[in-house]
């Protein structure tokens, strides 16, 4: 972590910590509706973050990530609302479960040598099995969704994740500010050189001696551990949740959008990401409502020209190519 | 590189665009002003996935305004599409009341509902729902939330009730049934309602079967060899529209005719593309559900304003998202006339204390429980009749008479 | 009930060979330019609204609209691909995955915006007909679009095969390295399978449209259909990904007749697992070297 502080000159530093203060303070300035917006921007650095883990470090690309998204909501929300088990205690056994789930997709995966778009492929076909299960499974609700009470008097039990807005805001904030550490962390470990060795060339890792198996393995457990995380965050927040929209295929793309708009393998790709996109994608209303663009769909053909556009001329993400031109980083020798 | 130097101007100007909006963003919360008119905001999916009927509701909205000034409401609509996406719908909320509403109707999905509802609930902030069925909507203790449509069970006990009264009036009885339905949410309460309430209602005719069908499938030709190896004389559904289309088609191909193919509530078999996909095919099928009443005025006051703003919309197809939504933002102007202000507590006391006995709807007047549901809304069987939604039973208000069994698919072009 | 059992078979089977002519396109574009093309169910989806078009608009059958469509989608497709999508070329899968998705959204919400949400039912004569063949009922549209299918199926087998070109393709599939080095121009190639590829989801679609109705949603749908029938049947294996479309057909309708019609559909994605598990070659598809 510290070595985050130290690959920075001084402007990325003073960047760095004037933007964490802006993001601290931003609940006394911004309006409902921007701190909603920062909201899903920070929810979606932090799941966009632990992706980022598994294909920007690992290089295995997950196309079903709402998966672990849906199975971590699942099992929080079930225990809340059937047992009166929290959210608090409800995470662990929503990460045990999304992380078998994981390792199982791994394990077969790495085992049986399946990788690159093969790779994605299961992931999807994982995703939609479970998708289809779920409408299926009746003390869940199945396709009929499963409702989280709203009960005004628990309102302010915030260690049930019973809470408004601001509560919810400074939640996400601390859960992308972990994820961004433990990014920073594991980049630097032994763990992500050799993510990054298996990423460049898995022959060649092999050949340095590095345990492929166990190295990818980690990456997946990891990853959707902490994307299950972000499932019981999504479950609490919105307070339902439906296998058609959880489980979506749509819902993992959306979820990958960020990290690689801002730059894969980077720290602060997924951050920049999320705040490029999600606020792109708020703007494009307000403004075709403005201009008078009434046409249900206008907006969505600016998103899509616009992800074109980032991604022919800054294939590498908007992070690498920012922080060259603010020079915000040192310069490697 | 050639393609560098055309898109770079694109880049600025989306640029120029995003700082411009920016400023927009950031200015401070729009002060409320107490003004004379109630500014709605009605969010609905007019993209994505749920795009058609979003786009139904749409038209009834817009003319909304309009009809209602007649009647001496006064309301100003913020419209919102939400694109089938709850984080928009939930942001977007938060948007349209930093913008000013007092006021929120939507928004026909339950999962977007219910992320606007916290909103509202957090802003003290009406939410008036215009369709959504999940009869958990009402039962999650939201205080600033009605809902002036039916639950599931209602949809479905409604729907039943009316079978029977569709034997009586035209003595043709049936044997048997088998229940067809999507596999989605609406169709899964669907199937709950179902099963709780068939053997409640005493129905003179067994259910063979329930068929859950994946609402993404490309045809329905198992779903229907299925059927037709149960041979039952009625067939009960519940459907989006597009499935619709292809059931009956595979019932067409496959030449399968039972007595008659009623829906206990749900959409399908009465939208635009049902009508010019399968043609004269489409006639003769029945809906159990609330449905604009053609006798009375208000109706026939929207029935016009329609006509005029949509001309290339029918009403008779659209009335029934179209006039749900009308009577959505006719709650909120109806409360603010009587609350005279904006005030969220103020303007939910009086939507709690609603009372309007001259509606669109069928039933009786709109009234809320100490939940929020208003449990007068009375279902109407609606047949197709030269591929028009016509409403055939209670006798009081129909405009035809119902025909059963329905004529032979051979021979109906 | 036996009688029933092949009625459902027989309906798996002519929807099969539909499937697996829409997957073609994509084993082509994917065994061939190594690109990912995640927007391949919305470009089926934009020819059916053509087929749509030419049909409501002068009457031609989709029968028969499917070769100008195809040959269009041809020219868009080589066109694309010596534009916008070259510069993708060897690039990432994750970039072009990107690149593509925004082509889908494009493309959906353009479809959207022209054509409206509502289904488009393209109406045809024979729509509602089926052969009676001893307890079987056969749909007429089915049977048509099926041996359509099979037809295009072997004129694409019959230019692999028996054209310069077409064997110029394959060798650059089976070695890129070798075919630059004998002198093939890899790029006019790419551009060529791009069109090609392209051109078979323009007949899939138009196919498609007499037993289905367009709308703008139904892109992914379709694009994930055609990469499980891609992988089932084979990287680069044309018979492959016939057989793969004919196996999810009839295991789909078999086990919507047997269990629950509403899982149909987990049958297609476990059965895409249990290849990539047990056979990631694929059914037909040649061993990795």
């Amino acid at each position: 972590m510290i070595s985050l502080w130290r690959d920075m000159n001084r402007r990325g530093q003073v960047v760095l910590v004037v933007a964490v203060l802006a993001m601290l303070l931003a609940p006394v300035v911004a309006t409902r509706y921007l701190l909603s917006v920062l909201t899903l921007i920070l929810y979606f650095v932090y799941v966009g973050q632990a992706w980022n883990l598994m294909m920007g470090y690992a290089g295995q690309l997950s196309l079903g990530h709402a998966l672990y998204v849906g199975l971590g909501g699942y099992v929080a929300a079930g225990l809340w609302v059937h047992f009166g088990i929290g959210p608090w205690l409800g995470v662990i056994p929503a990460v045990a479960i999304a992380a078998a789930f994981g390792a199982f997709i791994g394990w077969l995966a790495f085992r049986f040598g399946i990788e690159g778009v093969y790779f994605s492929l299961l992931t999807i076909a994982f995703a939609e099995f479970t998708r289809i299960g779920f409408d299926h499974i009746g003390p869940l609700g199945g396709a009929g969704g499963l409702f989280i009470p709203y009960q005004e008097s628990r309102l302010g039990e915030w260690w049930n994740l019973r809470g408004g807005q601001l509560f919810f805001y400074y939640l996400a904030f601390v859960l992308a500010g972990a994820a961004v550490l433990l990014t920073a962390w594991l980049a630097r470990s032994r763990l992500g050189h050799q993510w990054m060795a298996i990423r460049e060339d898995e022959t060649a890792a092999r050949a340095l001696g590095i345990d492929v198996f166990r190295a990818k393995m980690k990456a997946v457990l990891i990853s959707s551990a902490m994307t299950a995380v972000g499932g019981v965050f999504y479950a609490f927040y919105y307070n339902n949740l439906f296998p058609a929209q959880v489980f979506e295929m749509s819902r993992s793309i959306e979820l990958i959008l960020g990290p690689i708009v801002g730059g894969l393998g980077t720290v602060f790709g997924p951050v920049i990401g999320a705040f490029v996109l999600t606020p792109l994608g708020e703007l494009l209303i307000a403004v075709t409502d403005k201009a008078g663009l009434n046409a249900p769909g206008a907006k969505a053909i600016f998103f899509g020209l616009v992800l074109m556009i980032i991604i022919y001329l800054v294939p590498g993400g908007v992070w690498p190519w920012l922080s060259r031109r603010l020079g915000l980083v040192r310069r490697r020798s | 590189m050639r393609l560098e130097t055309r898109v770079r101007p694109s880049r600025r100007q989306v640029l120029g665009g995003a700082v411009a909006a920016g400023a927009m963003l950031a200015a401070p919360a729009v002060v409320r002003a107490q003004a004379k008119a109630l500014k709605v905001a009605v969010l609905l999916p007019r993209s994505g996935l749920l795009a058609a009927a979003g786009q139904a509701c749409h038209r009834g909205a817009v003319v909304s305004p309009k009809v209602l000034a007649d009647f001496g409401y006064a309301v100003e609509l913020i419209n919102v599409d939400f694109e089938s996406n709850v984080d928009v719908a939930r942001t977007q909320t938060e948007r349209a009341i930093a913008e000013g509403a007092n006021c929120v109707v939507g928004a026909f999905e339950s999962g977007a509902t219910l992320a606007i509802a916290q909103v509202c609930e957090q802003r003290q902030v009406p939410l008036v729902i215009n369709i959504g069925s999940v009869p958990q909507l009402t039962e999650q203790g939201y205080k600033y939330l009605v809902r002036n449509f039916q639950t599931n069970p209602q949809l479905v006990s409604g729907g039943l009730r009316l079978v029977k009264d569709l034997m009586a009036a035209t003595s043709v009885p049936f044997k048997n049934a088998v229940f067809v339905h999507a596999n989605d949410t609406f169709g899964t309460a669907q199937r709950a309602a179902m099963d709780r309430l068939f053997p409640a209602a005493q129905m003179p005719f067994p259910l063979l079967e329930s068929i859950a069908y994946d609402p993404k499938a490309q045809d329905l030709a198992v779903e229907v060899t299925k059927i037709r190896a149960l041979a039952p004389e009625l067939v009960l559904v519940t459907t989006r529209s597009s499935d619709a289309i292809k059931l009956v088609r595979d019932m067409v191909r496959q030449r399968f005719e039972p007595k008659a193919i009623v829906s206990p509530g749900s959409p399908g078999l009465y939208d635009e593309e049902f009508y010019q996909a399968l043609g004269p095919l489409a006639d003769f099928h029945l809906y159990n559900l609330p449905w604009a009443n053609p006798k009375a005025q208000m109706t026939q006051a929207l029935a016009a304003a329609f006509k005029t703003a949509h001309p290339t919309n029918r009403f008779e197809v659209d009335c029934f998202n179209a006039g749900f939504t009308f009577e959505g933002i006719m709650v909120a102007a109806d409360a603010f006339k009587r609350a005279g202000s904006t005030d969220g507590k103020a303007l939910m006391e009086a939507v709690k204390a609603t009372n309007i006995a001259e509606h669109v709807m069928t039933g009786g007047p709109i009234q809320f429980d100490e939940k929020g549901q208003n449990n007068n809304i009375q279902a109407a069987v609606v047949q197709n009749r030269n591929r028009t939604p016509t409403v055939v039973l209670p006798p009081e208000i129909a405009v035809s008479a119902p025909v059963l069994p329905m004529p032979s698919w051979q021979g109906r072009s | 009930m036996l009688s029933i059992w092949l009625n459902v078979v027989v309906q798996g089977v002519l929807t099969g060979l539909l499937y697996g002519l829409m997957a073609l396109g994509l084993s082509a574009i994917f065994g061939v330019v190594r690109l990912v093309n995640f927007a391949h169910g919305e470009f089926a989806v934009v020819a059916m609204y053509a087929a749509f078009v030419l049909f409501r608009a002068w009457g031609v059958d989709p029968l028969w609209s499917m070769l100008p469509i195809a040959a269009v989608f041809f020219v868009v497709g080589f066109a694309l691909q010596r534009t916008l999508i070259n510069a993708f070329v060897g690039r990432p899968d994750y970039q072009q995955f990107i690149l593509l998705v925004g082509v889908a959204i494009v493309l959906v919400n353009g479809l959207l915006i022209v054509f409206g949400p509502d289904a488009q039912p393209a109406n045809l004569p024979y729509a509602f007909d089926s052969y009676l063949v001893g307890p079987l009922i056969i749909d007429k549209v089915r049977v048509y679009a099926a041996v359509a299918a099979l037809a295009v199926c072997a004129a694409l087998f019959g230019f692999f095969r028996f054209t310069r070109t077409g064997t110029a393709i394959r060798a650059c599939a089976d070695n890129l390295v070798g075919a630059a080095v004998v002198g093939l121009d890899v790029r006019r190639l790419y551009a060529v399978t791009f069109g090609i590829g392209l051109a078979c989801v323009g007949a899939a679609g138009a196919l498609m449209v007499t037993i289905a109705d367009p709308v703008p949603g139904l892109g992914p749908a379709y694009t994930l259909l055609a990469f499980t029938i891609v992988i089932i049947g084979g990287l680069g294996s044309m018979a492959g990904a016939l057989v793969a479309g004919l196996l999810i057909g009839v295991s789909e309708a078999v086990a919507g007749f047997l269990i629950a019609p509403s899982m149909k559909s987990m049958f297609s994605f476990a059965l895409l697992i249990a290849v990539l598990v047990l056979r990631p070659q694929g059914l037909l598809g040649k061993k990795p070297a």
